[in-house]
């Protein structure tokens, strides 16, 4: 298992002072006070004990209700959702559960720095599948198919995508979902920025035809409504693979935190503004750092979710690694290397744009010095 | 153009180009419409908020309850004029519940709030009485916490 590999950078910048952070991986917003209000209130009346091991039934009834009118999705909430302690945990699960020894899980690359060590703790082995910026970063129906093995025994999905910002809409998801069905493969779908899509909607891949039954969905409150800290997540699934996920769950973790839970349950109760206000506020970013980075000489795909530009450093000749370092030391300015995301991460850094607009246009500027130093 | 109005309103500084950027707009669209609004007297001037606490600025603030009798045909509206053309009133609604007038007063001293009021305000003719609350402390001015915004502590790097 390697290090991660960012902790050389975060010394680095706890050692700084005036480093402008686009390395972070979470909204810049507090928690709705109404949402952390529900969580505050549910401590004061004594809600300081264990839930059910699925979570309280209340907050997997509104999760239903939110996965019906969102997707047009049935899932039973007595029997087909589970609380989890951030999606993180969801997917630990969901690999654990379903991965035999040996057996092989198809991912895209560059992805979440989780998925290969989580494959990989849960005896399986992982199979990264290059997305290029030439394709949006979406992952190929047919670069799947030609890495099939008698071991596959699933695909991670990943859209929104942390680190590309790449989305896969309907049509793409599709491909994917034929080829699940006629190689009868599992789907695990991490849609943990399902709310942050910009002037289009989120497909959730359980919502298409036949996908649901071999579908574990996995999601969360983290990222929409500024949760990170509270830590509450989901998976959605068959029931029988769900009983499979909570039985690793109810021994390793019991339940998700009550009090977590009961701001969740606010959050989708009365969420909804919150969300759109802030997602409006990513959008308005999101145009501004893709157009600077684009200006400046990085030239960077239009993402449409999550909350990262994604720009290509090739114009530099250097290594993602070497970038992000010595963008970090000579001008102050924080960013993550691709390769951090895997092999096909080279020649990217990741810019999160959950920063304020006067930061991003000052990083732009520092940015914008390094590059007329170090262009070739 | 509501989209537009909305970021002026939240920064009124912000300029045609970045909010071009921001909504996808060509600046001469964004110049158009501000223009247009500006006219309209739809965008009706820009200002600041400050903290005149922090500048040692001695003032003080009366919200002020004014019972009015409306008069036929006008209504509240002419009484109401007669007092927001003192400069001393700040803000004027027109409410409902128990009081008729919700008037925003400021002054450099207690003295001189409360000689408003006394002389000008409640002998009016229309006015049937008046409740002056001193303002104690102002925590939150037009939408914005005087405190500032509440920033989450994140760590500086994560995946």
């Amino acid at each position: 298992m390697p290090p991660s590999g960012i902790r050389k950078f975060f010394d680095l910048i706890s050692s700084m002072e005036g480093v402008i952070s686009l390395g972070v991986g979470e909204p810049d917003f507090v928690t709705p006070w109404h949402i952390a209000e529900a969580g505050v209130f549910g401590i004061e009346q004594g809600y300081t004990t264990y839930t059910s091991n699925y979570g309280l039934l209340e907050l997997r009834a509104e999760l239903a209700r939110h996965l019906r009118e969102g997707y047009g999705l049935e899932y039973d909430p007595a029997t087909e959702l589970l609380i989890t302690v951030g999606v993180s945990e969801a997917l630990d699960l969901a690999l654990r559960a379903v991965v035999n020894p040996g057996e092989e899980v198809i991912l895209p690359d560059p992805s979440y720095v989780s998925y290969i060590p989580c494959t990989i703790l849960a005896g399986g082995n992982p199979v990264p599948v290059p997305t290029v910026e030439e394709e949006e970063f979406k992952l190929q129906a047919g670069e799947v198919e030609r890495r099939l093995t008698e071991h596959t025994k699933a695909i991670l999905l990943s859209y929104p995508n942390n680190p590309t910002g790449a989305v896969m809409d309907k049509t793409d998801l599709l491909e994917i979902a034929e080829v699940a069905r006629r190689h009868d493969l599992l789907v695990i779908s991490d849609e943990i920025y399902s709310h942050l899509v910009y002037g289009m909607e989120h497909t959730c891949f359980a919502s298409l035809p036949g996908a649901k039954e071999r579908t574990i969905l996995l999601g969360g409150f983290s990222k929409s409504y500024a949760m990170t800290g509270w830590r509450v997540g989901f998976a959605a699934g068959p029931p029988e693979l769900i009983e499979a996920l909570m039985r690793v769950h109810q021994y390793t973790i019991m339940c998700a935190p009550i009090m977590s839970q009961m701001a969740a349950l606010e959050a989708l109760r009365h969420g909804e503004e919150a969300v759109r206000k802030m997602v409006e506020e990513y959008d308005h970013r999101r145009r501004i750092i893709v157009k600077g980075l684009n200006e400046i000489g990085l030239s960077c795909f239009n993402p449409k979710g999550a909350f990262y530009a994604f720009p290509s450093i090739r114009a530099t000749g250097l290594s993602s690694d070497e970038f992000a370092e010595r963008l970090l030391l000579e001008e102050k300015v924080a960013v993550v290397p691709g390769s951090t995301f895997g092999e096909c991460g080279e020649g990217y850094v990741r810019c999160c744009y959950a920063v304020s607009i006067p930061e991003i246009e000052e990083a732009l500027e520092r940015m914008r010095r390094f590059l007329s130093r170090n262009c070739r | 153009m509501k989209e537009i109005l909305k970021l002026l309103e939240a920064n009124a500084r912000i300029t045609p180009e970045q909010i071009a950027t921001m909504l996808g707009r060509t600046v001469a669209e964004v110049e158009q419409v501000i223009r247009k609004a500006e006219a309209e007297r739809i965008i009706v001037k820009y200002k600041t908020i400050i903290n005149w606490d922090k500048v040692g600025e001695e003032g003080v603030w009366a919200f002020i309850e004014v019972k009015i009798q409306p008069q036929r045909d006008r209504g509240f509206d002419e009484v109401a004029e007669r007092i927001y053309r003192f400069p001393e009133t700040y803000s004027v609604y027109l409410v409902s519940g128990d009081y008729d007038l919700a008037v925003l007063v400021r002054g450099r001293t207690m003295q001189e709030v409360a000689g408003f009021v006394a002389q000008k305000l409640a002998p009016m003719e229309s006015v049937q009485g008046t409740v002056t609350h001193f303002l104690l402390k102002r925590y939150k001015v037009d939408g914005e916490t005087l405190e500032g915004e509440e920033k989450p502590k994140r760590l500086p790097l994560s995946i």
